[in-house]
């Protein structure tokens, strides 16, 4: 077998070892929470007879490695049970949900990581010039701001005065495309301007440090410009440092951006999960942590994988 | 109109200066000159060699024929024409077509050089496709004709490996090819054979000498050793300190220099040694040793066994991963044996560190090829100094600083280097006070692992003669690791040849180095370059002539 194809199996059997992991710590984290669901459901004044009757009802009698397994099973199966509050299907709802956060995420990750890693690219071109410092400076600025008041900015600026825009991000099934991406065009902007430093700031390090090479010297030699170089001869050789702080930074636009959907009222899984926390709905908390916990697990497993093939040691071993 | 009523040199430099911004510490920064005008002429195929120990600029002003400028270098005055053209005074434009085109340039370490993540082949051809020299299929046919040229193995089909999959003498041939591959008038050789083994440092500077040769190209071949730059060049300049010491003829620098400094390259390595001869209890007994890396499945030793004697030196010859420093981190217990044991001053170490007593290691003390990185940079050369006199003896205050200068003394570095910082120091000066330290713990044995490699030629005699005078006071043993057979001839009582992690001669050094010699070390003693004309063809003629005899 090819070296690299064993290095990648390795890493996904342990991507899978850690999502297994990560749902242990969720579903006994939630475990400790004090009450249980039967209370939650019936509320302070319960009787203890209706209690154990709804305990029994729900199987929390069993001890809890056996209803582990139980919620482990169903998730592989895509019953993720039913959510306490409204008693209605969880996969069902945090399917919509989910799938407005992967589009949402989507938009922002075609603007944000091509303009960093053009943005990067042409930092170290003008290294500690004013194009440089400029780019760092304004992209510094953004992530330091607060995303909710970049968002509110936005929305008096983008939307109320010049009007593009809709100030509003609901979006739903019955409308086409280009309602869409109207209406989630600010929160795009907002995100694009919260991720766009981390990436931008790691591409120009990591091609700054390639560019220290003696190689970048002999293409200096041969003649080439500077730009071919950059594209030429050093990106190829820092792409696992750029992938890695990319698919954080893709996490993050599908797992922390609930402020945002706060925000915009943009109806994501965010939003579902702060809601569900607040009620105390404990399946669906426990869904939506494993589901975050696959996406990062997931994203950072890519990172992995192109970074052990874009390593032609690894790709071409003598 | 058009001829050229003169005929230019194809390179002609006149006045050059060359500055640099230097950052002492604790001080601003502050541009210093680093060459101070420097004239010169190259006719078109001819080879000029560029001379002198590091510092001299010659690197500098081989990259000024391309107006390239490394780090903080910037070319401050002078006119360099290449045919007939003042590069310094063309645009960026000009100047790009001139580099990879007219004038190519092959690096000491090609492993650096070469990119590591395209193919040798695109590498190869990238500077012809580019500068419009040659079709993409004309420029490979010229590269696979180049690596056959060179030597190199299989030549259809090399370039379509990565740089990590081929060795670095090979990888060194395939940057001669990248800079011969456009078809320039000038090729700028920087140090192109140092970093390699004697015995493949001698097949590719004939693979040079030859490429040189047949296509006529002109060359400036950029060395610190002398032996080197006399096979392959017509003329020779002796830089030193950013100014000519002098120009003549290979002939005439070699056999006949007229300047001082001259001399004294030209006569280097000549220090005379007399042999000790074995007493009865060795120092040192290292008895059938074999030892392997963790997590690796063969031996990089193979039942190496030798004695070293009181007062003595040892050395440990070989190439790069012969096993030499393996030997080293097994006697030094870093490494625990598989096999074997070793015998110190009458009794038995123990083979891994943590068990060894103080004793053990104080009386066994390493000094390391880069002087650089052996020593904390914050700390100063009295705090270097005085940390295993307190650690072993216990010493402080007075007590202390007087035997810090006692040591300083020993090592001939004078008053005030106590409260310099090492950045402060010549690299000769960095390694004296490396073997101060080691001398503060009054060792029985030093090991002295390629003390001298990283030195120039001058200051590694300096070094040399200062561990000899070193042995006669202190009366301690050296095992000195070395790849470096002039330095063995200079300094070693006995000597112990390795191959592939096996020891395959052995001996005191008059026995060593004489006939008859086995078939490794025969051709270790012949590769190693020598200060005459002609040297390297005779060699080659009469290795060929062997070959055909067998």
């Amino acid at each position: 077998m090819h070296p690299i194809l064993k290095l990648i199996a390795q890493r996904v059997a342990l991507g899978l070892m850690l999502l297994f992991a990560a749902s242990i710590l969720i579903f006994g984290g939630t475990m400790l929470l004090p009450g249980d669901v039967a209370q939650q459901i019936l509320g302070q004044s319960a009787t203890p007879e209706s209690l154990a009757n709804m305990r029994a009802e729900l199987g929390l009698n069993d001890p809890p490695v056996a209803r582990y397994f139980q919620w482990l099973g169903g998730f592989l199966q895509g019953d993720l049970g039913t959510a306490l509050t409204n008693g209605r299907d969880i996969a069902e709802s945090l399917g919509g949900r989910l799938k407005n956060t992967l589009f949402l995420a989507f938009w922002a990750a075609l603007i944000s990581v091509p303009l960093a890693i053009f943005l990067g690219l042409l930092a170290v071109r003008y290294k500690d010039r004013i194009p440089d410092k400029l780019i760092s400076a304004v992209t510094l600025t953004t992530i330091s701001i607060p995303e909710f008041m970049i968002g509110y900015v936005l929305i008096y600026w983008v939307s109320i005065q010049m009007g593009w825009f809709s100030s509003v991000a609901i979006i739903n099934d019955s409308m086409s495309l280009g309602q869409k991406l109207n209406a989630i065009a600010i929160p795009v902007m907002v995100l694009t301007l919260v991720v766009l430093a981390h990436m931008m700031r790691m591409t120009r390090a990591a091609i700054l440090n390639v560019m220290q090479s003696a190689y970048i010297e002999t293409a200096e030699l041969k003649g080439m410009g500077m730009l071919k170089i950059i594209a030429k001869h050093a990106f190829p050789n820092a792409i696992a440092p750029i992938v890695n702080v990319v698919m954080i930074n893709l996490a993050y636009l599908v797992v922390g951006v609930v402020v945002v959907e706060v925000v915009f009222a943009y109806p994501g899984m965010g939003q579902y999960l702060v809601d569900h926390v607040a009620k105390r709905d404990v399946p669906v908390v426990q869904a939506c942590g494993l589901i975050f916990a696959a996406v990062y697990i997931g994203l950072n497993l890519i990172a992995d994988i192109v970074s052990i093939l874009a390593n032609p040691r690894l790709r071409h071993p003598k | 109109m058009s001829e050229p009523l003169l005929k230019q040199p194809l390179l002609q430099v006149r006045g050059l200066k060359i500055g640099a911004t230097v950052y002492p510490p604790g001080e601003r920064p502050h541009a210093i000159e680093i060459v101070h005008g420097v004239d010169f002429d190259l006719e078109g195929g001819k080879v000029l060699g560029l001379i002198g120990e590091s510092g001299a600029g010659k690197s500098t002003i081989g990259l000024a024929a391309m107006a390239y400028g490394r780090g903080g270098v910037e070319i401050t005055g002078g006119e360099v024409h290449v045919n007939g053209r003042d590069i310094l005074q063309s645009g960026l434009r000009d100047v790009r077509k001139l580099r990879g085109g007219e004038v190519t340039y092959v690096s000491q370490s090609a492993a650096a050089s070469f990119n590591p993540a395209k193919k040798i082949m695109e590498q190869v051809t990238e500077a012809a496709i580019f500068q419009g020299k040659f079709s993409k299929k004309e420029a490979e046919a010229r590269a696979v004709a180049l690596f056959d040229k060179l030597g190199l193995p299989d030549p259809e089909n090399i370039g379509e490996r990565y740089p990590h999959q081929v060795s670095g003498g090979q990888l060194q041939r395939c940057m001669t090819a990248l800079a011969l591959c456009p078809e320039p008038d000038l090729v700028v050789f920087d140090e192109p054979t140092t970093a390699l083994d004697v015995t493949t440092q001698i097949d590719v500077l004939a693979a040079i000498k030859e490429a040189i040769r047949d296509t006529g190209v002109a060359a400036l071949y950029i060395t610190h050793d002398l032996a080197v730059v006399a096979q392959v060049s017509d003329h020779i300049m002796v830089l030193q300190q950013g100014a000519m010491v002098e120009y003549g003829t290979t002939d005439q620098i070699i056999n006949n220099p007229q300047e001082e400094y001259t001399q004294a390259l030209v006569s280097v390595r000549s220090i005379a040694h007399e042999e000790k001869t074995p007493t009865d209890t060795p120092l040192l007994r290292v008895e059938n040793i074999t030892a392997r890396y963790r997590g690796t499945d063969f031996d990089v030793l193979k039942d190496v066994s030798v004695d070293l004697h009181p007062g003595q030196t040892l050395a440990i010859v070989g190439e790069s991963g012969s096993g030499k420093s393996t030997l080293a981190r097994v006697i030094t217990g870093l490494l625990p044996p598989s096999q074997g044991s070793i015998t110190f001053d009458g009794r038995t170490l123990s083979p891994d560190l943590p068990t060894r007593s103080p004793e053990d290691l104080r009386e066994l003390q390493m000094i390391y090829q880069m002087a650089d990185t052996a020593m904390n940079p914050r700390q100063t050369v009295g705090t270097i100094i005085g940390r295993p006199l307190e650690f072993y003896f216990g010493l402080k205050g007075k007590a202390k600083q007087t035997r810090i200068q006692e040591l300083l003394d020993e090592i001939e570095l004078g008053d005030g280097f106590q409260d310099r910082y090492p950045a402060e120091l010549s690299g000769g000066q960095k390694q004296r006070v490396c073997i101060a330290r080691a001398l503060a713990a009054k060792p029985k044995l030093i090991i002295c692992d390629e003390v001298t490699s990283a030195l120039d030629p001058l200051v590694a005699d300096g070094i040399l003669k200062l561990l000899l005078k070193l042995q006669k006071i202190e009366d301690v043993s050296y095992l000195f690791i070395t790849h470096d057979l002039a330095t063995v001839k200079a300094i070693a009582d006995s000597i112990a040849v390795m191959l592939q992690g096996k020891v395959v001669r052995y001996g005191p050094k008059s026995q060593v180095l004489a006939p008859p010699f086995d078939d490794y070390t025969d051709l270790l003693l012949s590769s190693v370059p020598e200060m005459k004309l002609g040297w390297l063809e005779e060699v080659l003629a009469h290795r060929k002539m062997e070959s055909a005899g067998n």
